[in-house]
């Protein structure tokens, strides 16, 4: 690939966490305004973020809020006079945030977040769960999720590019494994400057606070008005999709690295696969070789974008399947499966034909991810695959 | 700063607040707002706190404001006004962006209580806004219930004057002392009785850089239960009465704007309404007195913060 070869020669090779790289992208990105409550495992991207500020190396104004709460409404405000905006949280900090975060999606901010993902309380645990990611997926924000570091990367550059696009104009969550990403130190190329000066270009607000054009944002509409604001939310938001794919595009041709909502490994022929988010995608794969060594036909499916779901896509990869094992790092009480595996099921359920589906439970406030529970949620699935039943719909992986 | 105004006749004329509103008849929130955008110049953008104010004014598809007017939640609007502060502050930086005035307001829920935390570190960050609680003393919006506002021995929905809890039995909150223990340059009490006080006051908070905050007595018919043509009178017996001090506190000094040298008895606020009309009964005397005890220590704490006594 000539592109791509010469993309790499003018990136540089680095070392970083995943903290340290969202940092520098967002440093890379040029923002205006970052508010933001310190919460691990998050704390070290807006300690980075305080750096580049207070050394003259990024020209921003610093927020330190006095609790979530306040930083994304801060954040609300900040966008809607005109400025880019970051900041970032996990966990309990989000749930602090959540009755802002449906404010700040209806009124079309483009705030962009990194969600260093943390289980909720109780019993408090600070390592990874998906709880606060699945906790916002009907806020209206778009929601990447990074399996690596040079994907926490990149995809905190295409959030901005994204968000401020004017057929978008939607905020959003980079959702990164706490600890696992946040923490964990991998070699990455990043762009030079004037690539990402290039790829995300200052700012156009679209109706900025503005003295010289006075607007009132945020009213009141009540049963007269409320439900047309939200077709035309819901509306807009179907709009997204397309854009997303433009801009991995147009990163591709800047970096050399292809993103896809869904990404398949093994495929091709698998009669079985597992869905998982986040970076046990790695580890999925990693199974999956072995055993197609020992000549099963497995395959692994991952999502780089959880809202707006790739529906089609994933219906699309998961076609002539025999079983299927959702992976959900959360678990959601009295529902019908966990949160992916709903969303998995509604996406099949239009299809012809479906596979039998399995949920999985895994990996809960940081437990690891063992290749041989990923072995274990393969077998079940062959096994339900030879026998065409589903012995249990949910299952548990490394619990005592 | 400008010369401080001493006749009605000197406030623009300029109306930027539209009539067609639906606050109640006799509400005193009204007279602030207007007082407010005839006295601070130039760009501004408001940033309002849910409340009477939010609610009555920006009625989907109407608005009643011809200046930037900005509402996210209802706890948050200190650090919403914060946001914006600061994105002016990098766009003058960076693209040459005017800053306008940032004008943040609130009634007392979204100041005193829901409201206070995110005050407390909009105050402490020291942003560049006015912070301004009009005070009804409850929560007017939801219908009449306590908040840490509302004084000693009211009647509110959550504190019904009942036959063994006469009101609300505990004290109202220091808002102004609250604030000025943040280290605010500038902080004052208004009252609509006083229009051209106020309207000082508001221009001497604009004149200062940094956060300032201003308390106004908002009279609420609705709430207080009383004549809605008596707002005024209303307003003008809690300063009479001491019970509302005038005063202001500015660079570390304390100025009593109206040094009320003989005040009317306390009853001749109360017995105009409903919310205290229990008070008036002789077996809540006690109560009586114990807010009488409030408004005395209060303002003799202030004469002495002021070298008066």
């Amino acid at each position: 690939m000539r592109v791509a070869q010469t993309a790499y020669a003018r990136q540089q090779r680095v070392g970083m966490t995943g903290n340290e790289a969202v940092a520098y992208a967002v440093k890379q990105a040029d923002v205006d305004v970052i508010a933001a409550y310190p919460i691990t495992p998050q704390t070290i991207i807006v300690e980075r973020l305080a750096e580049y500020v207070n050394n003259g190396e990024l020209n921003a104004v610093y927020i330190p809020a006095e609790s979530e709460h306040s930083a994304l409404s801060a954040c609300v405000g900040a966008a809607l006079a005109g400025a880019r905006v970051f900041t970032a949280t996990a966990s309990q900090g989000l749930a602090l945030m959540w009755e802002i975060l449906w404010i700040a999606s209806a009124l079309r901010t483009t705030i962009v977040m990194a969600l260093a993902n943390r289980a909720l309380s109780a019993p408090i645990n600070i390592h990874c769960s998906h709880d606060d990611a699945y906790a916002c997926r009907d806020t209206g924000w778009i929601q990447f999720f990074a399996e690596n570091v040079q994907e926490a990367y990149d995809l905190t550059l295409m959030a901005f590019r994204v968000s401020e696009d004017k057929r978008v104009l939607f905020p959003s969550i980079v959702n990164l494994d706490g600890f696992i990403l946040s923490h964990g130190l991998e070699a990455l190329y990043v762009l030079s400057d004037d690539a990402v000066k290039g790829f995300i270009p200052p700012k156009e607000p679209v109706y900025p606070i503005d003295p010289e054009r006075p607007m009132t944002y945020g009213p009141l509409a009540l049963f007269d008005y409320y439900m047309e604001f939200k077709k035309v939310q819901a509306e807009a938001f179907k709009r997204v999709y397309p854009v997303i794919l433009e801009t991995f595009g147009k990163y591709e041709e800047i970096s050399g690295r292809r993103y896809s909502p869904v990404k398949t490994y093994l495929m091709e022929d698998a009669e079985v696969a597992v869905v998982v988010l986040g970076s046990s995608a790695g580890t999925a794969r990693y199974v999956a070789r072995r055993l197609r060594a020992k000549g099963q036909k497995v395959g692994v499916v991952s999502l780089t974008l959880y809202r707006p779901f790739p529906a089609g896509d994933l219906a699309k990869a998961l076609r002539g399947l025999k079983a299927v094992v959702v992976m959900d790092r959360s678990y959601s009480f009295g529902s019908p499966g966990a949160q992916l595996f709903m969303d998995v099921a509604t996406a099949l359920y239009h299809e012809r034909e479906r596979p039998l589906l399995i949920n999985a439970i895994y990996g809960l406030g940081g437990r690891d991810l063992m290749p041989q529970h990923v072995e274990e949620a393969f077998e079940v699935a062959r096994e339900a695959a030879r026998t065409g039943e589903v012995k249990e719909r949910e299952i548990w992986l490394g619990v005592r | 700063m400008a010369t401080p105004i001493k006749t009605l006749k000197e406030i623009p004329r300029e109306e930027l607040f539209t009539p067609g509103h639906r606050l109640c008849a006799g509400c005193g929130i009204p007279q602030l707002v207007r007082m407010v955008l005839k006295a601070i110049p130039g760009p501004k953008v408001i940033v309002n706190a849910t409340g009477c104010l939010e609610v009555a004014t920006t009625i989907y598809p109407y608005t009643s404001w011809k200046v930037p007017w900005v509402h996210n939640a209802f706890e948050n609007v200190a650090a919403t006004a914060a946001g914006i502060e600061a994105a002016f502050k990098a766009l003058e930086k960076k693209r040459g962006v005017k800053r306008p005035k940032i004008i943040a307001l609130a009634g007392d829920g979204g100041t005193f209580d829901i409201g206070l935390q995110a005050l407390s570190g909009a105050l402490e960050r020291g942003h560049d806004m006015i912070f301004i609680c009009y005070d009804n003393e409850a929560y007017m919006n939801t219908g009449i219930q306590r908040s840490g506002a509302t004084p000693r021995g009211a009647a509110t929905t959550t504190t019904p004057a009942g036959s063994v809890v006469p009101g609300k039995i505990e004290r109202k909150k220091d808002l102004m002392g609250i604030a000025i223990s943040h280290g605010v340059r500038y902080a004052a009490t208004m009252n609509p009785a006083y229009p051209v006080d106020m309207y000082n006051k508001i221009v001497k908070a604009a004149s200062v850089e940094g956060p300032t905050v201003l308390h106004y007595f908002c009279p609420c018919p609705t709430g207080w239960r009383f004549d809605t043509a008596k707002s005024i009178e209303v307003s003008r017996l809690a300063v009479q009465t001491r019970y509302w001090p005038l005063y202001e506190y500015e660079d570390g000094t304390y100025r009593i704007n109206v040094v009320v040298r003989n005040p009317r008895p306390l009853e001749d606020f109360l017995k105009l309404q409903g919310r205290f009309a229990h008070l008036l009964r002789p077996e809540n005397k006690h109560i009586l007195e114990q807010l009488k005890r409030d408004v005395e220590e209060n303002w003799n704490r202030l004469m002495k913060l002021a070298g008066l006594s």
